[in-house]
C-alpha cells in the first residue's frame, strides 16, 4: 500500500463548508455538492474530512488506521498501546458499494497521552530549548512523532488522521462512492471537506487519496506543487518525513510547522506559502513589505510553487488559499452562517441555490473562516 | 640547454594575402610573430590565444595544432612526454593558468532537468513574473511576528542580506592577476546587472570605488591591500582560505607584474613579489578562523556578511559545518575546475573534487545538523552556461560565482598562460600597451549581456519547471535525473536515475 508507489501528480476537485456557530450538520450535504463535480475526478480517489464529528470524544486523538493486512495491524496496535491509552478502538463503520472495491482494513482509536509522557513532555518544554530536528516540549509534537514512525516504519499501516474531534475518510473511487461507503451521511460536524481525484499516471490507492493530514491540519487539494522537492526537503530539517509519495502532504506540515511551531499567525503562514511577488513588495516600503521580504529570505524553501487552490481545515476554522498565479480556480460563497468554497460555482448551488455572495478569490490571497468568539465546537 | 619540445602550434601565414601591414606583429603579446621580407612566426612561442588570427584584416593567419605525432600510445599521451621534456630541461615545476583542463568527468553533463507536462503547467517567462532574486547573508531558522497598531510586523532582526537580482556573481579575480580595465569591467558590470563582483586578493583600486555597493572584498593570507578603507568599501567581505585551482597551497606574484598601481592597491613595494603564504598565519584552526570572522564582523560593525571562501576537497562539508557554526554569512565553494591565474600544473590537475559533487555534500550535511539557513552557499570551478548554473542550484546552492566565463566573454581565449603577463587580449597582464586593447566600457557591455542571456535562460528553465521563483529550484534535486552514473553517484548526488 506504500513505499513501493511513485508519486502521483493530480488534478481535481474541491469543496469546503463552514458553519461560523458551529452549528452541526450532516455529511450528506457535502457529498451532494462533490458528486456534481464527478467530471473532474478519474475514480481513483475520493475523501472527505469532517470537524466536530467526534463531540463525545473532543479530547481524545482520533487516529483514523489503514492497513494493509492484520499484521501490520497487531504492529501498530502494540505500537499505540505502547504510546497511548486507547480509550476506544473499533472498525471504522462503512456499508457495501458495487463501485468500492478491495477495501484495506479501516480502524480507528480515540487515544490520550500517557501522564508519564505528559510529565516528561512538561518537563523538557521548562528546560530546554526546542530542538530544531524534532519539536519537543508540546504534546502535539510527540504526536506528530508517531504519526511518522507509523507511516515511515510500519510496513503495510498508514494513518489518514489524527486530529481531535476530526476524521479523515478517504479511498479509491470517485468521492460520491467513498462518501456513501464511508456512511458519512450518518456524521455531523460544523465543517466538512472533500475531495475527487484525478490522478494521472498511476493507479490510486488507499493512503494517496486526499485529504492529507498531521494532527488537526486537513488539506484537499487540486493541482501539483512543482516545488515539492524542495519543501520536502526543507522539512525533513524539521523532523517531518514526507512518506506518502504525494506532493499535498507537504501543505498540511508545513502549516503544522510554520504555524504552530514557529509560531506565525495563519495570515502570515499564508504569506510564506504563497508569497507576494518582488515587484509587489518593492512597491511599499511598510512594515508590510518588510515582513514580505523578510518572509521569503526565510521561508523560501516553503514557498509553495505550481499550481494549487487547497483548503485546510483545522480545529475551528478553514482556508482556502490558490498559487500566486492562480492556475486553479477557487470560488466562495457566503449564506447566513455558511462559507462555502469550491472549485466550482456549481458545486456550491447544488446545496445553497441562492447565497448572499459568491466571488472569487484573488491569486494567493488567502480567505480564513474562524468559528464566531466564543462559539465551541 | 637545448630545448627538444616541439611546438604545440604552427602558425600559417598566408602569403598571397597578407598584405604586410605588421598589425599580427604588432597585437601578439608573445613575441612570436616578426617581420623579416614578410612575416615569420616563431611556432615555439605561439599559445593559440587568437590574437593574430582575429585582428589580421585580410583573415591571413590560421593557427592549428602541430600534426608531428608521436608513436599512438594511450598511457604515454603527448602531453606528458611533453610535461617530462619541459622538466628534464628546467628542473622546475610545471606552471600553468585557468582551471583544470583534464577529461574528469563533469557531472553537469549527467544531470538532466525537469519540464512540466500537462499536470502542473510550465509557465511562460515572457507574460508572467519570473524571479531570480537571491538575498545573500545568514537567516535564521524562523522568524518572530509582532502586532503593530493592528498589522502583522516583523520582530525577528535579520542580519545583513545583499540583494542579488540574478543568482549569478563574478568570481574573485585579483588586480594584479588582472588588469584594472578588467577589474573595473567586472564592477561597472556587476553594478549594472545588480549583482557582485570580488576583488580576489589584490586589493581594491580606487578607481573602483564608486561601485562599492557591488563588490566582495578578499581577506587573503598575504592581506593584500587591507585597510579599514577597503572593508568600508565594499558590500561584503571574504576570507580566502582556499581555490579550486590550487587548493591548499598559497600564491605568487611574481615583481614583474607589481608596477605602480598593483604596489598601491596591494600596499607592497614597487617590483617586489607578491606571496600569499598557503596557510593564513594566524588561522590554524576553526577557532582561529571563528576570530577573524567575528574581527571582520566588529571592523564593519554587523553591517556586511562575512563569509569564507574554501577549495572543495574530501572532507568540505564537515569543513563546511565548521566554518557555518564559526560565524560564516556565506561559503563560497570552489570546486576542482576552478580557475586562476597561476598554480603548479600538478596541484591543479590532480587535487580536489568537482563542485557538483560538493555542493550536494554540504547541502546534506548542513541540512542534516538543521543550519542550511545559516549560510548562503555560493558555488563556483567550472560552471560554463546557465544549464550548469541551474543544474548547481538544484544541488542545492543559492548563488553562482563565474571567473573563467567572465573572462571569455572579455575575450579570454582560455590560453592557459595567465601566469606569463603576455595576455594579448589585456585582461591577463599588467603591460600598458596590452591593458589598453581592453575597453573597460565594450568588457562591460559583454560582460552584462552574458549575465543577461543567463538569466533570460534561467527564466526559460524555471518557467518549463513550471515553478516562477528561483527558490522553489533551489535544492530540489527532485528535478534532477542522473543519466550513465552510478548508484553512488546518484546517492551523494541525491538524485534519482533518468526513468525513474
Amino acid at each position: 500500500m506504500k513505499g513501493v508507489k511513485p508519486r502521483i501528480p493530480s488534478g481535481c476537485s474541491i469543496v469546503g463548508i463552514f458553519n461560523r456557530k458551529a452549528k452541526r450538520f450532516s455529511g450528506s450535504e457535502v457529498l451532494r455538492s462533490i458528486r456534481t463535480m464527478h467530471d473532474r475526478a478519474n475514480g481513483l480517489g475520493g475523501g472527505f474530512a469532517g470537524y466536530g464529528i467526534y463531540s463525545e470524544y473532543r479530547d481524545h486523538y482520533a487516529f483514523h488506521l489503514l492497513y494493509e493486512d492484520k499484521a501490520s495491524q497487531l504492529e501498530t496496535e502494540s505500537f499505540l498501546e505502547e504510546n497511548f491509552l486507547i480509550d476506544r478502538s473499533e472498525p471504522i463503520p462503512t456499508r457495501p458499494h458495487p463501485n468500492v472495491t478491495d477495501p484495506p482494513i479501516l480502524w480507528r482509536y480515540f487515544v490520550r497521552l500517557k501522564p508519564h509522557h505528559k510529565e516528561r513532555l512538561q518537563m523538557e518544554n521548562g528546560t530546554c530549548e526546542p530542538a530544531i530536528h524534532s519539536g519537543q516540549g508540546d504534546e502535539r509534537d510527540f504526536v506528530v512523532q508517531q504519526v511518522m514512525y507509523i507511516n515511515r516504519y510500519i510496513g503495510g499501516a498508514f494513518v489518514a488522521s489524527s486530529g481531535k474531534n476530526m476524521g479523515v475518510f478517504k479511498g479509491v473511487g470517485f468521492p460520491e462512492d467513498i462518501g456513501e461507503f464511508f456512511r458519512i451521511d450518518e456524521y455531523k460536524g460544523y465543517m466538512w471537506t472533500a475531495h475527487g481525484r484525478f490522478p494521472t499516471n498511476t493507479p490510486g490507492w488507499w493512503g494517496g487519496a486526499h485529504p492529507f493530514t498531521i494532527l488537526d491540519w486537513s488539506v484537499v487539494h487540486n493541482g501539483e506543487i512543482s516545488s515539492y522537492g524542495i519543501n520536502k526537503r526543507y522539512l525533513e530539517m524539521f523532523g517531518y518525513h514526507c512518506t506518502l509519495q504525494t506532493d499535498t502532504e507537504v501543505i498540511a506540515y508545513l502549516f503544522d510547522l510554520l504555524h504552530r511551531r514557529h509560531g506565525l499567525p495563519l495570515e502570515v503562514t499564508c504569506m510564506a506559502l504563497a508569497a507576494p511577488f518582488w515587484k509587489d513588495i518593492d512597491r511599499n516600503q511598510d512594515g508590510k513589505a518588510e515582513l514580505a521580504r523578510g518572509l521569503r529570505q526565510v521561508y523560501g524553501s516553503a514557498l509553495l510553487n505550481g499550481p494549487f487552490s487547497i483548503l485546510v481545515g483545522y480545529n475551528g476554522g478553514m482556508i482556502g488559499l490558490t498559487d500566486r498565479i492562480k492556475l486553479r480556480p477557487l470560488v466562495c460563497a457566503e449564506k447566513e452562517d455558511f462559507l462555502y468554497l469550491a472549485s466550482e460555482e456549481s458545486a456550491i448551488r447544488e446545496i445553497c441555490p441562492a447565497p448572499d455572495r459568491v466571488w472569487a478569490l484573488k491569486a494567493g490571497e488567502p480567505i480564513l473562516v474562524q468559528l464566531d468568539e466564543g462559539v465551541q465546537p | 640547454m637545448r630545448t627538444c619540445i616541439p611546438p604545440e602550434f604552427i602558425v600559417k601565414i598566408d602569403h598571397l594575402r597578407c598584405r604586410r601591414c605588421r598589425r599580427c606583429i604588432m597585437n601578439c603579446g608573445f613575441g612570436t610573430l616578426s617581420f623579416q621580407d614578410r612575416v615569420v612566426a616563431d611556432n615555439h612561442k605561439c599559445v593559440a590565444c587568437h590574437r593574430c588570427v582575429t585582428f589580421c584584416p585580410e583573415g591571413a593567419i590560421t593557427v592549428e595544432s602541430n600534426p608531428l605525432s608521436f608513436k599512438a600510445n594511450e598511457h604515454w599521451t603527448p602531453a606528458v612526454i611533453k610535461a617530462i621534456y619541459k622538466q628534464a630541461e628546467t628542473g622546475g615545476m610545471l606552471f600553468t593558468g585557468m582551471g583544470n583542463d583534464r577529461k574528469y568527468i563533469s557531472y553537469f553533463d549527467q544531470l538532466a532537468l525537469d519540464a512540466c507536462q500537462v499536470t502542473n503547467p510550465s509557465i511562460d517567462p515572457l507574460r508572467e513574473p519570473m524571479e531570480l532574486r537571491t538575498y545573500l547573508g545568514r537567516k535564521p531558522n524562523s522568524l518572530q511576528v509582532e502586532v503593530k497598531d493592528g498589522n502583522y510586523v516583523l520582530a525577528t532582526e535579520m542580519g545583513p542580506q545583499i540583494k542579488l537580482e540574478t543568482p549569478i556573481i563574478f568570481a574573485g579575480m585579483s588586480f594584479g592577476s588582472i588588469s584594472l580595465n578588467a577589474h573595473k569591467a567586472l564592477a561597472r558590470a556587476a553594478s549594472i546587472c545588480g549583482t557582485l563582483m570580488n576583488t580576489g586578493e589584490g586589493g581594491l583600486h580606487r578607481e573602483l570605488y564608486p561601485y562599492s555597493s557591488n563588490i566582495i572584498v578578499q581577506v587573503a593570507s598575504g592581506r593584500f591591500g587591507v585597510s579599514q578603507e577597503y572593508l568600508d568599501r565594499a558590500a561584503a567581505v571574504e576570507i580566502k582560505i582556499g581555490q579550486g585551482a590550487k587548493p591548499g597551497i598559497g600564491g605568487h606574484l611574481p615583481g614583474e607584474k607589481i608596477n605602480q598601481e598593483v604596489s598601491q592597491t596591494r600596499m607592497i613595494p614597487e617590483g617586489t613579489d607578491a606571496i600569499s603564504p598557503a596557510p593564513h598565519h594566524d588561522i590554524y584552526s576553526i577557532e582561529d578562523l571563528s576570530q577573524l570572522i567575528y574581527a571582520l564582523k566588529e571592523a564593519t560593525r554587523y553591517q556586511k556578511p562575512v563569509g569564507v571562501k574554501i577549495a572543495a576537497v574530501h572532507n568540505v562539508a564537515a569543513i563546511a559545518s565548521g566554518i557555518a557554526r564559526a560565524g560564516a554569512d556565506f561559503i563560497y565553494i570552489d570546486g576542482m575546475r576552478g580557475g586562476t591565474g597561476a598554480t603548479p600544473t600538478v596541484i591543479r590537475d590532480n587535487i580536489g573534487i568537482p563542485i557538483e559533487m560538493a555542493i550536494a555534500a554540504v547541502d546534506d550535511r548542513l541540512r542534516q545538523e538543521g543550519i542550511r539557513n545559516w549560510v548562503t552557499i555560493i558555488a563556483a570551478g567550472g560552471i560554463r552556461s546557465s544549464g550548469d548554473v541551474a543544474k548547481a542550484i538544484a544541488l542545492g546552492a543559492d548563488v553562482v560565482a563565474i571567473g573563467t566565463a567572465a573572462l571569455v566573454a572579455m575575450g579570454c581565449r582560455l590560453c592557459q598562460k595567465c601566469y606569463t603577463g603576455n595576455c594579448s587580449w589585456g585582461i591577463a597582464t599588467q603591460r600598458p600597451e596590452l591593458v589598453r586593447r581592453l575597453e573597460p566600457e565594450e568588457a562591460t557591455e559583454r560582460l552584462v549581456n552574458l549575465v543577461r542571456g543567463w538569466s533570460l535562460e534561467l527564466k526559460e528553465i524555471l518557467g518549463a519547471l513550471g515553478v516562477n521563483a528561483i527558490e522553489s529550484l533551489r535544492g530540489s534535486r527532485e528535478r534532477l535525473r542522473g543519466i550513465g552514473l552510478n548508484k553512488t553517484e546518484l546517492e551523494i548526488l541525491g538524485v534519482k536515475p533518468a526513468g525513474r
